[in-house]
């Protein structure tokens, strides 16, 4: 069994990632939404399939990319979607919009009890209410804002994403629009001759000519309103219009645009519930757009199959459990556990960089280009320098440390991705991949490195006073793997922060701002600096570098996401009120780790056990010679 | 007594008290922005040589923190001392010798740049020419005379000047500039008609009929400062003497127009306005480009087309500035900074750095000497490690 465990162990989680690699298997009596939920569109600037629309749009409105029904049946977020463009009606029944806060609550005279998910058709007698109060709290600076009217501002904003998706591809609530289109079209010419009737003097219909008029007016707010820009162009691949634009254009063009033909067709099949009309028409649709849009339906059909995968979900789970694999190592059975740990870590690794790479692929950038990237990639890079480390040292505090970081780090991404799409575009000043692969890897690396090296320390700090397991050895080996880091961490923090300079000097001629950003990674800087010279300088020794190296990570923590909850300067692109307790929470726990290890040596219990065994072997000696 | 002196300037203790003290100054400095602003701040904490409490106070003001210049020059002293003190040519310091040499490079380079860098703005509507940049956060008061209408005269008085000197004369000037009232930010209110009540400070002018309201300095990084000051006209004779006032006139940011007054058959326009850098050459805007990501309003990028013109050098040429990509020319670098929200003027950054080249080679040669320091140890604790194994 020993010796079998961490082949057992490599084997199943293999079978397990590998399953998610497989599609889903279609089920017979319902549609198919996998084809159309590859379907591209354009969104916030970049094509994306309606899949992840609908992933995002859920986060957005709901905080979930999935939806439960009050009689506990799960839906699909691409289910969710499909109702909405299609059929909103029964979309308007679902629970989808959240309210938590009591205040908000309270406004609709509703008490806070376990319920937490409204439907639309709940809310619309609010919706007056809810737009004036949402109306106000937008004029305040995000800082200013009270927990209510966070709240009501959410929803509004929520309530107006939900409207706009109702009304991108056909009217909100539209029967047969297909048909609609076809009257339109044959009333289009018609109404011309009207008009220059009307013009020249000649007799006209002007019944006919408020009509199509009135139409028009309808066509027009649709346009207005569209979410999606679902209509692509032969122009070029960044010119998309939505299907209420390119009704209007098609009075010119005379002659209405084949994939605004197709999304009706698709709309009345899904209502219809006709399966083979349903998956032909997707087909159509996506073959229509392909002619235009090569990579686009490429490059979607990719990020379905990438969404469907999920791959820092699954990563993250194994992190947890080689984590857990690595700690009862020290305890017993520790060759297998260790081993089994490792080969987890491997595939956790695997599919981290597969979701890595996906990303780099799908927004053809370096890899951190946000916040939420940012905590992707650290969590990369920590556990790519803490395998090198359990491969020399092969004590299990490398794969300790990697699974830590990796499952910490990606929970933190996971909960910087709430705010919708994490492929966004990007501001104009940052749209340099050479210094968003240069500056922004280097301060990234440094992040990781910070981070390994204190939880190195913390290693080190709870296996000593907790534990009797910190023998000399180890304690020697993790204050070089300790200091090592830092060495690391000093290179990548420096050259990073520097080469900041540099872009921030090639961009807006200033070498040095005093941003709070830049000044975050300075901070980071001095700090290894003042480490490494404590150390040379022979101030600290391994204690001392421990707690020092802990330390490190307030600064750090504080540089990635203290300076951004400031909400000054040209770097706060990520504001985020909500960590703030997280990161309170964070320092004041490294700071309760530092005292802890500055308790003195003799109440660890790693060091009182050596010193009872010094003990035991000088009575015994001084037994002997008594002899 | 010197020996233990140049103990304490060499000593590796001084070093990590500057670091830990320079910490503790961004740290509280960073902090301070939110309220300060991030210019106010950066003054206060970072380009100064003590940080004082109470900060704005006319009484007794106390240093209680030493300020980003001071930590900077001991730093400074500190690492040159150590190594005229303890330097010796070996091929395993190789790496510290590098990193160090380019810290020194860094750190004087930041210094010079705190000295001798000029930031300035360029704003050019659609087809506009200038042959000046305009100092956003110091203003001047320009006298001009208009007399001959071939050219003006300009005078410019900093509005330094202006606060240190309650009397101005200049050789080119026929008369004297007496300050009476001087606001570094301020608010403009038209007096209502039949107000009696209402002082206004100046009695010529549009400024006659203005009320002044003093206001804090702006801190917020958008918010911009109202320089009003009320100036009194005296002319001066060849001897020096004065005769009999003209009037006071209200100059102010927030007054578009100048005024104009005339004496003994020459005219002036007075007008206060932003500090004016002049090129030897000038810009013309051709074509201002804000593209946004389709269906959103994010910003994808901006650029200026401009044609330069240098008559010296008989160049003239266009030029495309965009994010990322300045146009450097005679010392001075060209960003596109901003724009007017209707797009319909650009916004440049003009800056002076003669010292900006030193943050480049810094940055390499700490690198490299970062590289090879870390590189050696991790060479040696290899070689460890193969011989134990």
């Amino acid at each position: 069994m020993r010796r079998f465990f961490p082949a057992i162990v490599f084997v199943l989680a293999a079978f397990w990632i590998g399953a998610s690699f497989v599609p889903a298997k279609k089920s017979h009596n319902d549609l198919d939404l996998a084809g159309f939920g590859k379907i591209p569109v354009l969104v916030g600037g970049r094509v994306k399939p309606l899949d992840t629309v609908a992933r995002n749009s859920l986060l957005i409105i709901r905080t979930k990319e999935t939806l439960r029904l009050d009689d506990g049946q799960q839906i699909s977020a691409i289910r969710w979607l499909a109702d909405t463009l299609f059929n909103a009606p029964v979309a308007d029944q679902y629970p989808a919009f959240v309210i938590q806060n009591a205040d908000v609550l309270g406004l609709f005279g509703w008490q806070q009890s376990d319920r937490k998910y409204f439907s639309f058709a709940q809310l619309t007698p609010f919706l007056k209410q809810i737009d004036e109060q949402g109306e106000q709290a937008e004029k305040l600076q995000t800082v200013e804002r009270s927990a209510y009217q966070s709240a009501i501002l959410n929803l509004r904003n929520a309530l107006v994403l939900y409207q706009r998706l109702k009304n991108s591809v056909q009217p909100e609530g539209a029967e047969d629009f297909a048909a609609e289109l076809q009257a339109f079209e044959q009333a289009v010419p018609e109404a011309a001759r009207a008009a220059r009737a009307r013009e020249t003097g000649a007799s006209f219909d002007p019944a006919q000519l408020d009509r199509i008029a009135e139409v028009m007016q309808g066509y027009e707010r649709l346009a207005d309103m569209a979410y999606l820009l679902a209509v692509p162009q032969p122009s070029g691949p960044g010119d998309w219009r939505s299907v209420g634009q390119a009704i209007m254009q098609s009075i010119v063009a005379r002659g209405i645009d084949p994939v605004v033909q197709l999304y009706a067709a698709l709309g009345d099949a899904y209502r219809a519930g006709n399966r083979a009309a349903f998956e032909g028409t997707v087909d159509r649709l996506t073959d229509r757009i392909a002619q235009l849009q090569p990579t686009g339906v490429k490059r979607a059909r990719y990020e379905f199959f990438f969404n469907a995968v999920d791959p820092f979900t699954h990563s993250m789970t194994l992190y947890v459990l080689a984590f857990l694999l690595a700690c009862i190592s020290w305890l017993t059975w520790h060759r297998p556990l260790n081993r089994a740990a490792f080969y987890l870590l491997l595939l956790a690794i695997a599919v981290h960089t597969f979701g890595l790479v996906s990303r780099m692929y799908l927004q053809e950038r370096p890899p951190v280009t946000n916040l939420y990237s940012s905590a992707i990639f650290i969590g990369w890079g920590a556990v790519i320098v803490a395998l090198i480390l359990e491969r020399i040292f092969r004590d299990g505090i490398g794969a300790a440390c990697a699974g830590a970081i990796g499952f910490i780090t990606l929970i933190i991404a996971h909960h910087l991705g709430g705010n919708g799409d994490t492929l966004e575009m990007l501001q104009a000043v940052l749209d340099t991949n050479i210094w968003l692969a240069t500056h922004v890897v280097a301060i990234t690396t440094g992040y990781s490195a910070m981070f390994l090296a204190g939880m190195l320390a913390i290693i080190y700090i709870v296996r000593g006073v907790f534990t009797r397991s910190l023998k000399k050895d180890t304690a020697d080996s993790l204050a070089r793997m300790t200091y090592g880091v830092v060495c690391f961490a000093t290179l990548f923090s420096f050259v990073g922060t520097v080469l900041g300079g540099i872009w921030a000097d090639q961009s807006w001629g200033r070498f040095w701002g005093w941003d709070p950003k830049e000044n975050g990674a300075v901070l980071i800087v001095l700090w290894c600096a003042i480490i490494l010279h404590a150390r040379w300088g022979g101030f600290v020794r391994q204690r001392g570098l421990m707690i020092m190296a802990i330390f490190g990570n307030v600064v750090t923590s504080f540089s990635w996401f203290g300076v951004n909850m400031l909400g000054v300067g040209l770097h706060s692109y990520g504001f985020m009120q909500k960590a703030f307790p997280w990161l309170v929470g964070f320092i004041i726990s490294q700071f309760a780790l530092m005292c802890v290890a500055s308790m003195p040596l003799a109440r660890w219990r790693s060091f009182r056990a050596i010193r009872a065994t010094r003990l035991t072997n000088r009575s015994i000696l001084s037994l002997q010679n008594s002899q | 007594m010197p020996r233990k002196l140049i103990e304490l300037i060499t000593s590796l203790k001084l070093t990590i008290i500057c670091l830990a003290a320079g910490m503790a100054l961004i740290f509280a400095g960073t902090l301070a922005q939110v309220h300060l602003g991030i210019h106010e701040a950066q003054q206060r904490y970072f380009q100064s040589f003590f940080v004082w409490w109470p900060p704005e106070g006319r009484g007794i003001k106390l240093p209680i923190f030493p300020g980003g210049h001071l930590i900077g020059a001991v730093l400074l002293i500190n690492l040159v001392a150590a190594h005229a003190k303890r330097f010796r040519w070996a091929w395993r310091k190789l790496g510290i010798h590098l990193t160090h040499a380019g810290l020194i490079i860094m750190l004087a380079g930041g210094l010079f740049t705190d000295l001798f860098a000029v930031e300035s703005h360029m704003r050019l509507a659609n087809g506009e020419t200038k042959n000046y940049s305009e100092d956003t956060r110091r203003d001047e008061l320009a006298v001009i005379e208009t007399t001959n209408p071939d050219f003006d005269q300009v005078t410019a008085v900093p509005e330094s000047v202006l606060q240190r000197n309650h009397i101005i004369r200049h050789p080119s000037l026929p008369f004297q500039i007496v300050v009476r009232n001087l606001f570094q930010n301020s608010r403009l209110q038209a007096i209502s008609e039949g107000d009696a009540n209402a002082q206004p400070l100046a009695n010529r002018g549009p400024g006659a009929q203005v009320m002044v309201q003093p206001m804090p300095r702006a801190t917020a990084p958008d918010d911009q400062n109202v320089v009003t000051a009320a100036i009194e006209i005296i002319p001066t004779d060849r001897a020096g003497g004065t005769q009999e006032s003209l009037g006071t006139w209200l100059v102010s940011d927030d007054l578009g127009a100048p005024q104009r007054f005339s004496w003994m058959g020459r005219t002036w326009q007075l007008t206060m306005r932003p500090a004016r850098y002049y090129k030897p050459y000038s810009v013309t805007l051709q074509k201002f480009t804000h593209e946004k990501y389709a269906g959103t309003e994010i910003p994808k990028n901006f650029a200026s087309q401009i044609a330069l013109i240098d008559p010296e050098r008989s160049l003239n040429r266009d030029v495309l500035i965009y994010m990322n990509h300045p146009l450097r020319y005679r010392g001075e670098t060209y960003y596109q900074a901003g724009f007017q929200k209707d797009d319909s003027a650009t916004i440049l950054q003009v800056v002076h750095n003669p010292s900006f080249l030193a943050p480049y080679v810094a940055c390499i040669i700490v690198a490299a000497g970062l590289l090879v320091q870390f590189g050696y140890h991790l060479v040696g604790f290899a070689r460890r490690r193969r011989t134990l194994a």
